[in-house]
Order: C-alpha cells, then sequence, then structure tokens
C-alpha cells in the first residue's frame, strides 16, 4: 500500500471542508495506507483540547499520525498540555522528510 | 549528510495575504539546510514574492523608524535561501510562470528566479523525487 | 517511466472572471499539452464547473467590456478527447443539487469511498 502526507492549513472552526479532508485521511488509512496528518498554521487550532478536538482523536485511533508544527501551535500559545489527546508537536522539517521519502503529499 | 534529494514546491500566493507564503519559505529553508535542490514553480500571485521593488518602511504604531523595524521583505527571504543554497552546494531553481507575470505587471525580479511555463513544472515534476503543490484558498 | 499526476479541484469560480479562466483547468491544459500525463478530480463546489450552460458574459466597467469570459463546463469537457480523465465526487453533486444529466459529457462521477483506491493510480495527488 502507499504513504500519504496530508498537511492541513485551515481552520475547522472557520472552514466546512477540513471534515472532508479528515475524512479522507480516515478512508486512506482504512484502506491499508501509512497517513500522516500535518497540522499547520491555522490547521492547529483544533489540535487544542476542545469540543472540536474529537475529531482529531479520532483520526488517531483510525491509524492516522497526527502531528502539529511546532512553531504554529508557540504562535499561537497552544502549549504541549493543551493538546487533544493523539496529537503530537513535531517540527516542520517532518514535512521534507517525508516529502523526501516519497509521501504522496496534498496540502489542503 | 542526507542523500541529496531534489524536492518541487508549486507555490500560488502573492505575499502579505496569508500564511502560506511564509510556511512555504519555512519548508524551502528547511530542504535548503537538509543541501536539497529545490525547484519553485511560481505560479499566479507567488510570481509577486521575489518582486524587486518591495520596500521596506517604518512602523509609526510601533515608534520604529525603518531601520529599526528591520523589516526584511519577502523578496530579501528567497535572496537569502538562494544564497544559502549556493553555500552548501545546492541549488534553488524558482521559475515564474511568465503569463502570470505578464498580467501583474510584476515583470521585475531579484536576481536568482527566471522566467517559465507550464511546462517548467512539469519538467520538474518528472525531474524531482517529489512535489508539493501549495494552494492558495 | 513517465510520472502519473492527479489534480483535486475544489476552490470554485476563485478570480476566474479577472482570469477568463479557471486556473487550474487551464493549468491542466497547458501541461497535457506539455506532454504531461495528469488526470483532474472535481470535489467540492468545484463539481459545479461540469454544469452545462453556464454563462459568465455581459462584465463591463464603463466603456470597457470582457469579450473572453471564462467558459468553464466548456474547458473542462475539453479535457476529455485530450486525452485527461476528468472524474467528479458524485456525492458532492448530489449534495448541491446537480442531476447527472446537467454535468458535461465524458466526466466520470466517482464515489467518495473510492477515492483512496483511485489516489493508488498516481504517483502524485495534487490539492489544487
Amino acid at each position: 500500500m502507499g504513504k500519504y502526507l496530508l498537511i492541513e492549513s485551515r481552520d475547522p472552526f472557520d472552514s466546512h471542508d477540513v471534515a472532508s479532508f479528515y475524512d479522507l485521511a480516515t478512508g486512506l488509512a482504512k484502506a491499508g495506507n501509512e497517513v500522516t496528518l500535518f497540522l499547520v498554521q491555522n490547521g492547529v487550532l483544533a489540535a487544542r483540547q476542545s469540543a472540536r478536538s474529537a475529531a482529531l482523536q479520532q483520526l488517531a485511533q483510525a491509524g492516522v499520525q497526527v502531528l502539529a508544527d511546532d512553531f504554529s501551535l508557540r504562535e499561537r500559545g497552544i502549549t504541549s498540555n493543551r493538546l487533544a489527546d493523539g496529537v503530537k508537536p513535531s517540527p516542520l522539517d517532518i514535512v521534507i522528510d517525508q516529502l523526501a521519502e516519497g509521501r504522496k503529499a496534498l496540502w489542503h | 549528510m542526507a542523500d541529496k534529494k531534489t524536492l518541487t514546491f508549486a507555490l500560488m500566493d502573492p505575499p502579505y495575504e496569508n500564511a502560506r507564503t511564509t510556511t512555504a519559505l519555512r519548508l524551502i529553508d528547511a530542504a535548503v539546510r537538509r543541501g536539497y535542490n529545490v525547484n519553485v514553480f511560481a505560479y499566479e500571485g507567488a510570481v509577486y514574492i521575489p518582486f524587486a521593488k518591495q520596500t521596506q518602511h517604518p512602523n509609526a504604531v510601533h515608534g520604529r523608524d525603518a531601520a529599526q523595524e528591520d523589516h526584511p521583505n519577502p523578496k530579501d527571504w528567497v535572496g537569502a535561501l538562494m544564497a544559502e543554497a549556493n553555500r552548501r552546494g545546492a541549488k534553488v531553481d524558482w521559475v515564474q510562470c511568465g503569463l502570470c507575470v505578464d498580467e501583474r505587471g510584476a515583470g521585475e525580479w531579484i536576481e536568482g528566479p527566471r522566467r517559465g511555463s507550464p511546462a517548467d513544472f512539469w519538467k520538474f515534476v518528472e525531474e524531482s523525487d517529489n512535489t508539493l503543490v501549495i494552494p492558495t484558498k | 517511466m513517465a510520472k502519473k499526476a492527479l489534480s483535486i479541484i475544489e476552490s470554485a469560480y476563485r478570480a476566474t472572471l479577472e482570469e477568463q479562466d479557471d486556473t487550474i483547468v487551464w493549468l491542466t491544459h497547458a501541461m497535457k499539452g506539455a506532454g504531461a500525463n495528469v488526470d483532474v478530480l472535481l470535489r467540492g463546489s468545484a463539481v459545479n464547473y461540469a454544469v452545462k450552460g453556464q454563462d459568465a458574459s455581459g462584465l463591463q466597467f464603463g466603456e470597457r467590456k470582457q469579450t473572453q469570459p471564462p467558459r468553464i463546463d466548456e474547458d473542462v469537457a475539453k479535457l476529455v478527447p485530450k486525452g485527461v480523465k476528468v472524474f467528479i465526487v458524485e456525492e458532492d453533486l448530489a449534495e448541491r443539487g446537480v442531476q447527472r444529466s446537467e454535468i458535461v459529457a465524458g466526466v466520470e462521477p466517482i464515489s467518495r469511498g473510492k477515492l483512496a483506491q483511485l489516489f493508488g493510480h498516481y504517483d502524485h495527488v495534487w490539492h489544487w
């Protein structure tokens, strides 16, 4: 099966189609692919524990590796202890690593 | 050092309108620091990122003159990335989509980028290890 | 072996009047002309691009008229005889009340559930 890197830059509180992108990640994982969802920019606003962060926890439970750009988190004052379960902070460099690895990469 | 890879990025956003330009430059920087070759296809508003006529300005709201504000323009970031790539024995090949340049009057850019077309983008895709498209919204 | 790419178009009517084109449909035509092996997936509101009979004509400011309005449905349809497969997410059509009879010929409906399988056929899957 394949490997995918899905980069979510949009704010789920602002953008209805973020849910579709999360669904795509789940669908790819359920199809047996290795999937990373990398949150960046306002995409990390979903990572703070909230009524909306359950969606990310469900992604992690479905086998998606959910990472959040540490700079974007810091920029928005979201500390590690406030992250939803299943979300890990990560340097942006991991995007370059996964691109170099040859993952199919989609930016939303 | 990691095996030398070549990565291609397609950009669409002009500077100063959203966060995608900065994230794109951060990604290019991360690739350059690894010594990778980087191709950039600047499409649509992204052709303004290396625009030569960007200038710095003071910030009266914060009581800073231009020197104190020390506000790098995006063209400065692009120039710095290209210089860093050269220092590390790598290359940033930045192609400006020609028709996008024409319709925006963005024909003056810093030394380094070159004019091109969608054919260049496809050539980059074929010749690089991977391609990331960063779309505008 | 030549690379194969799937371009996902989701944003719709983004500066199409200013550009007189959709910039990604246009780019697809241009890349195809340059020998690219590229297909298109229309999803979200971009499924409306396949709706027949779109008419963007008549834009005028002062005496200056737009004489070449975008004809996006025609541009989408013209991809097919060039060898570009154009897929369209059927649930997104249904949610927007678009009937199959209303879309241009040659576009292939696909269910959201089949997207993972579709992506597996491509070296690159780009979201524009």
